[in-house]
């Protein structure tokens, strides 16, 4: 019995102190009030049928979006933590092995787990409104993306409270990860999490890959794409040749922890570097992952607050394929140091500043399409705008780093912190946050408050300044990242206070916009037209939020911009009048891909804590899952032509 | 409103004999597509299992190397089989093209066969590189090479229990439009497992036996 009990208390984490004890109680409270909610109001069945078994690509959207703004505040209270740990020399505030799990999970689910489900959310919610088809290629699949990654990043939450974060850092290196010297589940939760939503996002990659290519409406040539979808496109190619080789080296390293194997030990025969090189043959694609839909999302917002096609179209493309082939052959920087020799770390330093080229035509063409526009600062806007300097100091500091030579006095240094900050904040976050505004009204038919929207963007703006910037200056003095915590007298310690002081601002700015959600649900100025921007794309021409089939009739494109163009003609979306309706062919709904992805998640449950019995009931549920729906031969139905009508005569366009 | 370029759920192409009966739906033209595409990123992941195999073949650690483990009888056989068992699919997607389901399903089955006969010779394989203390825990090379070679066999066997799905629908429904798109995407699937096969053979096991 007391061995029991011991077992209980050291699998709970209930021996490591007040900051476990207080995330049990938070969880605990979190879970009850939503069980109770959802019972007192009746919204069990709600939930089920139009959220948890959808398939429909707009809800899926919705949900990843949601998941991202709930990572960012879990990402962002990791850095709070950290940032209060930095804020003076010496401080306790947190213990070193908390420290070390903290800045792990920081980077995994800011990455992972925020960055990744906020773009691939505006894939589901704009790519098939702008390309005017009414759903992804694989509806089916694309739940199971959502659910993959959902299961995944609960998993990799609940580390936290059960068994113990990674520790590792979110590059997770070995040697150090391996049993001997880092035991414990930590680890494998980092490695089955990632493997898990990294199995879903190369089904996204997949779906939308096709997507472009196939289902895009009459007459939507490529060199008609909305700029987003060009972008989702490019990042889907990056996704489906990347993410299989982060796959491999997730799976190699959790072989060497589970089954004793010698890929990256010391011992053995095994190779550490060979992790290293596959996992950013992975990341460095990954960093383009995350930043080319913040480009879209930057070229589709420019465009329509000023009031002008985006110039530059082809160079935009050119620029974007560019940087994705360049994005696999300069993976080699993020190790300079690790002595590589001149000749390779040459031609990785130069392929590395080739990237500053393509990057650059793309600023000076969203300069170009504002050029004599009639520029609106919307808050949509703010974000696109303040994104351009901030990603340029994160750019032109990457071309510093980028020399071999002088990488040997930032590398690893709180330098290259604040560069990659500069970077995911400045570049894809900034980016997240004008889809956010941009595309609200589509989503939920409700605009977000422009006031409120103006407080967000300036407190979070000039408060990722206040905290990013003078890091700079502590890489140059020496500091180095993952320092738990320094010594009084390097005159670390007031730079490091004026870096926290900015982080609570973002955390402020995070609290506003929060606020401005709930406040625009009840008093949001509402989207009756559909079209709240005066919008050039697909997606403004019908209802905010779109009618569960987007088009009664598939449109005919004949340009660029071609909302923009049916306005200007007097064009219906539903084409020349009289035009009858047909029934519409949908996909069903279905429960299986949550479940399937349950059975994810005990699998990887028994891969952590290599408890095999549940890794086979795991994986035999996932085969079963998989057969039954390849005997599921009626998974669609047609919405009659009498629902149809109902519906485009209450949006007034019949 | 649809037309070459343009796919819609649901969509019907006219019947056209030349085209092939996989195809004869828009959902099941875009699913062969996009399992093309599904491909694309598989053979990414043994390329970079073939890269680790590359680089760890000589870290034996003092243990077995490739050359003296290898068998060369059982290579071959595996060889064969897999190889003929890509012909026999072959014919099932020639014989399914006629509209011949008997005989589709038949060399389905021959298939399967030889996909079994197949992992038998790789198991045995294995059983035996184990019982002499060849394991993966011994040395980098062997994790390298149990790891590529498995998940190759962990693919075949993935592949015969989706035929068999397969050969059980087409028993039921025959030969449509959707059973044919199903049986054309799993043979794609086993001509690919026996295109990386040919390099796990010339890379794994001929170099190996060599150097």
């Amino acid at each position: 019995m007391n061995g029991v009990v011991n077992w209980a208390v050291h699998f709970f984490m209930l021996d490591e102190g007040p900051l476990i004890w207080l995330s049990d109680f938070l969880i605990g409270c979190a879970t009850i009030g939503i069980i109770v909610a959802l019972t007192y109001f009746k919204l069990w069945k709600w939930l089920w049928d139009n959220w948890l078994t959808t398939v429909d690509h707009k809800k899926i959207g919705i949900m990843y979006l949601i998941a991202a703004v709930l990572m960012l505040f879990r990402g962002g209270t990791d850095g709070l933590l950290m940032r209060a740990q930095l804020s003076w020399p010496n401080l306790h505030f947190l213990t070193a092995d908390h420290y070390d799990q903290i800045f792990t999970t920081h980077g995994t689910i800011m990455i992972l787990f925020m960055a990744m489900p906020a773009i691939i959310g505006f894939f589901n919610v704009a790519v098939p409104l702008q390309i005017g088809c009414r759903d992804v290629a694989f509806p089916y699949l694309n739940a199971i993306s959502f659910w993959l990654f959902f299961s995944a990043a609960l998993l990799f939450n609940l580390s936290f409270v059960v068994g113990g974060s990674p520790d590792g850092g979110w590059t997770s290196y070995p040697p150090y990860v391996e049993n001997f010297f880092d035991p414990g589940p930590g680890e494998n939760y980092f490695l089955v999490a990632l493997q898990i939503t990294g199995i879903g996002t190369i089904a996204t990659g997949v779906n939308f890959l096709i997507t472009i290519l196939r289902m895009r409406a009459p007459g939507m040539t490529m060199m008609r794409l909305p700029m987003f979808t060009w972008s989702v496109f490019i990042t889907s190619i990056i996704i489906v040749f990347a993410f299989p080789v982060l796959t491999v080296a997730l799976a190699l390293l959790l072989i060497d922890r589970d089954f004793g194997s010698h890929f990256f030990t010391v011992t053995g025969g095994g190779m550490p570097m060979q992790y290293i090189n596959l996992f950013w043959i992975w990341g460095h694609p990954e960093v383009y992952i995350v930043i080319l839909p913040a480009f879209g999302i930057l070229s589709e917002v420019v465009s329509t607050f000023s009031h002008k096609r985006l110039f530059g179209y082809s160079a935009m493309v050119v620029s974007m394929i560019a940087i994705a082939i360049l994005s696999f052959v300069v993976w080699v920087h993020h190790f300079f140091t690790m002595g590589a020799g001149p000749g390779v770390n040459s031609f990785f330093g130069v392929s590395t500043m080739a990237i500053a080229i393509p990057t650059g035509v793309k600023v000076f063409n969203w300069l170009f399409t504002m050029h004599k526009g009639r520029v609106e600062f919307t808050s949509a806007m703010l974000w696109a705008v303040g994104f351009i300097p901030n990603f340029l100091i994160g750019g032109l500091t990457g071309v510093m780093l980028a020399v071999p030579p002088a990488d040997y006095q930032y590398h690893n240094s709180y330098f290259l912190i604040a560069h990659f900050h500069y970077t995911l904040i400045g570049g894809t976050v900034f980016g997240v946050f004008a889809g956010i505004y941009y595309w609200w009204p589509k989503m939920f038919g409700v605009l977000l408050d422009e006031k409120l929207g103006r407080w967000h963007f300036w407190t979070f703006m000039i408060g990722f300044n206040i905290c990013f910037f003078p890091q700079f200056f502590l890489g140059f003095m020496g500091m180095q990242r993952r320092m738990y915590t320094y010594p009084a007298g390097y005159g670390w310690g007031i730079i490091n206070l004026i870096s926290t002081v900015g982080a609570v601002l973002m955390g402020v700015g995070f609290l506003i916009f929060v606020w401005n959600v709930l406040w625009s649900a009840r008093f949001g100025q509402r989207d009756t037209t559909g079209d709240p921007w005066d919008g050039r794309s697909l997606e403004w021409a019908t209802t905010s939020p779109a009618p569960e089939y987007n088009f009664a009739i598939i449109p005919t494109i004949k340009g660029r911009d071609a909302w923009w163009l049916m306005k200007k003609t007097g064009e219906s979306i539903n084409g020349p009048k009289g035009v009858p309706f047909r029934p519409i062919h949908m996909p069903n709904n279905s429960g299986r891909p949550i479940i399937m992805s349950l059975f994810f998640f005990i699998a990887g449950g028994g891969f952590i804590f290599q408890w095999w019995v549940l890794a086979i009931i795991g994986l035999l549920g996932v085969l079963v899952t998989m057969a039954q729906r390849s005997f599921e031969y009626h998974d669609h139905h047609y919405i009659p032509v009498e629902e149809i009508e109902r519906t485009e005569a209450a949006a007034g366009r019949l | 409103m649809s037309n070459a370029h343009t796919a819609v759920h649901g969509d019907h192409h006219p019947v056209d004999p030349s085209i092939p009966v996989e195809y004869h739906e828009e959902e099941n033209s875009l699913r062969i597509a996009g399992f093309w595409v599904f491909l694309g990123s598989d053979l990414v992941l043994f390329s970079c299992l073939f890269a680790t195999y590359v680089v760890m073949h000589g870290r034996v650690a003092g243990g077995p190397t490739s050359q003296q483990l290898f068998d060369v009888t059982g290579f071959t056989i595996e060889t064969i089989a897999l190889l003929f068992s890509s012909f026999t699919c072959g014919l099932a997607t020639y014989e399914m093209r006629r509209g011949n389901r008997n005989a589709m399903v038949t060399w389905l089955f021959i298939t399967v066969a030889l996909g079994l006969v197949f992992l038998g010779f790789e198991i045995d394989e294995f059983v035996h590189n184990v019982s002499i203390g060849a394991t993966m825990q011994r040395s980098g090379f062997l994790s390298a090479f149990f790891t590529l070679v498995g998940t190759h066999g962990c693919h075949v066997t993935m592949g015969t229990l989706w035929m068999l799905s397969v050969i059980i629908q087409l028993i039921r429904y025959g030969i449509t439009p959707i059973t044919a798109r199903k049986a054309f995407i799993v043979s794609i699937y086993w001509h690919f497992l026996d295109a990386v096969w040919i390099f796990i053979f010339t890379v794994v096991y001929l170099t190996g036996k060599v150097v």
